[in-house]
């Protein structure tokens, strides 16, 4: 073995890059009673073709002692802080009750998630031919289902005082909301295991995540939520790395043959079109439910995608890929998408987990200086409506069901980018069916595989089918596992709400 | 057009540290101070260097522990001993 001698104090151990190499070069073995393609039976059938596997490589060279030693102390430090936000009785801390919303649809959307990637990630992780995505894959699924861990103790916390979060696995299977993240993941983890990367690692996690985890948290921050920042932070440090295995993996499969170009560059536009649809939850969740907020989703989506995607995909470009179809749409989209998410949540509070308000005066000039060119023109008026049949005693719930896109599931709400006054649908027929979509990107990925698509479990056609617990109302929330009247409905008048007041009672001094 | 790599670190008390050492080895970063993380970016490439962490926090520092304050980051990496580099290729 031939040392390096170098001026470093350390120059007696084996570097990184050496111990990496160790780790991951030659220790694996050829087959022999077996044959290849019968012990890795999926990285064939995508059409991806890797010649050489050990051109892979993690540039944070991690090895397995470094990984546990590593692991293990940011344990220590959440379960610490975990801890004392409980015997603190951090809950009553939060800036406002209205805030512990944002994290009910957080822990209720984000954290099975969580756990759907540790169960994708270790059987990604058992089939990839080549040792260092294998290891890559191995330890993200340990990470993942660390995520998951830690955001059940955080709704543990949190449900001994907050209303709907008392069955988050029952609901997510069911509730109609929650069909968009379990659709997203699902849709993920039953394609082929380089698809499945293009669409986690790469476009959801290096191009998508900054979004949700990165201003979400440091919102969590603002407002006091110490336990969501640590969880959220300490998973983040983890995210690092699997942004970084989503870039090299993108990279390796298209320095390893140009006839992976074409299949990476469709999956691409695919799982960016997937993945924004799915994070207009998340620009509601910053522009109207953190009572302080840090930036809108406005100013999100341009320092992460137009300015940090737009760095990335220029760094692409030498291998021939582009920009993923249609994000000039979402870019057009950037001045309406919370507002028209937060409008329909509005609307269907009755149905949902979590409460909703309408913007105080405070909030709305916010939403003028980081709105300028939508929000007086187009959503001011509709809340001044609301506001006053509230006022009226007719708060307006909708009694309709809607029109569900059939690929990402979110009602049709969206309009048309260059009109927003005028909802964009879209519409095909397939072997006799007529099946409905939000906009361009979900039917493009419909036509492209309308046999996945049309097994859609669409919640909307579930209720009017009778598979939901009833005809009306009540019946589909008591199958849901909802409580109506508590976990439901506005804020205003919630038992959420009537805590709250109590606890800044004792804080003042004239509580009970 | 030279686009901006980017690294994100908590606001932690090693972090204030790994923070200073970046803004000291890369004179043209920006660093963007957000609650509970900074934000920094930088043209091209940034470099993380080992030695200079090790003298702001006033120990000796494995640039590995960086898994511990890391939020988020932009860019190519390599990593080794003695310094960890953020770059774009084109």
């Amino acid at each position: 073995m031939t040392t390096t001698t170098t001026q470093s104090p350390r120059a007696k151990k084996l570097g990184i890059k050496e111990r990496y190499s160790y780790l991951t070069r030659g220790l694996d073995w050829e087959p022999s009673y077996q044959p290849r393609e019968k012990i890795f039976p999926y990285t064939d059938y995508e059409g991806i073709r890797i010649h050489d596997w050990d051109k892979f490589e993690d540039p944070f060279r991690l090895t397995m002692d470094a990984y546990w030693k590593f692991q293990a102390e940011k344990e220590r430090r959440l379960y610490a802080v975990i801890d004392s936000f409980a015997q603190n009785n951090g809950q009553m801390n939060v800036t406002d009750a209205r805030y512990i919303n944002a994290l009910k649809i957080f822990l209720t959307a984000v954290s099975p998630l969580e756990y759907a990637a540790h169960r994708s990630y270790a059987h990604v992780g058992r089939h990839f031919d080549g040792v260092g995505p294998r290891i890559a894959c191995q330890m993200q699924a340990i990470d993942e289902l660390r995520h998951a861990q830690t955001q059940i103790h955080t709704i543990s916390h949190f449900n001994k005082f907050f209303d709907g979060l008392h069955d988050p696995w029952h609901m997510f299977s069911r509730v109609w909301y929650l069909s968009v993240p379990k659709s997203f993941f699902e849709d993920a983890m039953s394609a082929g295991p380089f698809e499945f990367l293009t669409a986690i690692s790469f476009s959801f996690e290096y191009v998508l995540t900054s979004l949700l985890f990165v201003p979400f948290m440091s919102g969590a921050a603002y407002n006091g939520d110490m336990a969501t920042v640590t969880f959220g932070f300490s998973a983040q440090s983890d995210e690092s790395r699997h942004m970084t295995l989503g870039l090299e993996i993108i990279k390796f499969m298209l320095e390893q043959d140009e006839g992976n170009v074409p299949i990476v560059q469709k999956w691409i536009d695919k799982w960016f079109w997937r993945g924004y649809r799915l994070l207009s939850i998340v620009a509601m969740m910053m522009d109207y439910m953190l009572p302080k907020k840090i930036m809108s989703w406005k100013e999100a989506w341009e320092i992460y995608f137009e300015q940090g995607g737009g760095a990335l995909f220029t760094d692409l470009a030498r291998y021939g890929i582009r920009l993923p179809k249609y994000h000039e749409i979402a870019s057009a989209e950037k001045d309406h998408y919370s507002h028209q998410a937060w409008s329909t949540f509005y609307q269907y509070t009755h149905a949902a987990a979590f409460h909703t308000w309408l913007p105080d005066a405070g909030e709305e000039a916010w939403m003028r200086e980081k709105y300028p060119e939508s929000y007086d023109r187009l959503y001011a008026p509709r809340y001044a409506h609301w506001g006053a049949e509230a006022d009226e005693g007719k708060r307006f719930y909708n009694n309709g069901l809607p029109q569900l896109c059939q690929v990402c599931q979110v009602p049709a709400f969206f309009t048309e980018a260059n009109d927003p006054t005028r909802i964009s649908l879209r519409t095909c027929e397939h072997e006799g069916e007529h099946y409905h979509f939000c906009s361009d990107g979900c039917r493009d990925i419909f036509l492209d595989e309308p046999e996945k698509y049309v097994q859609a479990w669409l919640p909307v056609h579930q209720i009017y089918q009778g598979n939901c617990g009833g005809a009306t109302v009540p019946e589909v929330l008591d199958w849901y596992h909802l409580n109506g009247g508590a976990d439901n409905l506005d804020y205003k008048g919630s038992p959420d709400e009537a805590l709250w007041q109590s606890w800044q009672a004792s804080k003042a001094g004239t509580g009970t | 057009m030279t686009q901006n790599v980017s690294i994100t670190l908590q606001n932690t008390d090693e972090g204030r540290g790994i923070i200073a050492a970046i803004m000291a080895d890369n004179p043209d970063a920006v660093a963007n101070r957000y609650p509970a993380m900074t934000k920094i970016d930088c043209p091209g490439r940034l470099v993380m260097n080992r030695e200079t962490i090790s003298t702001e926090l006033g120990r000796d520092y494995d640039l590995q522990e960086l898994n511990l304050t890391l939020v988020c980051l932009s860019g190519n990496v390599d990593e080794d001993d003695d310094r960890l580099l953020i770059a774009w290729n084109a």
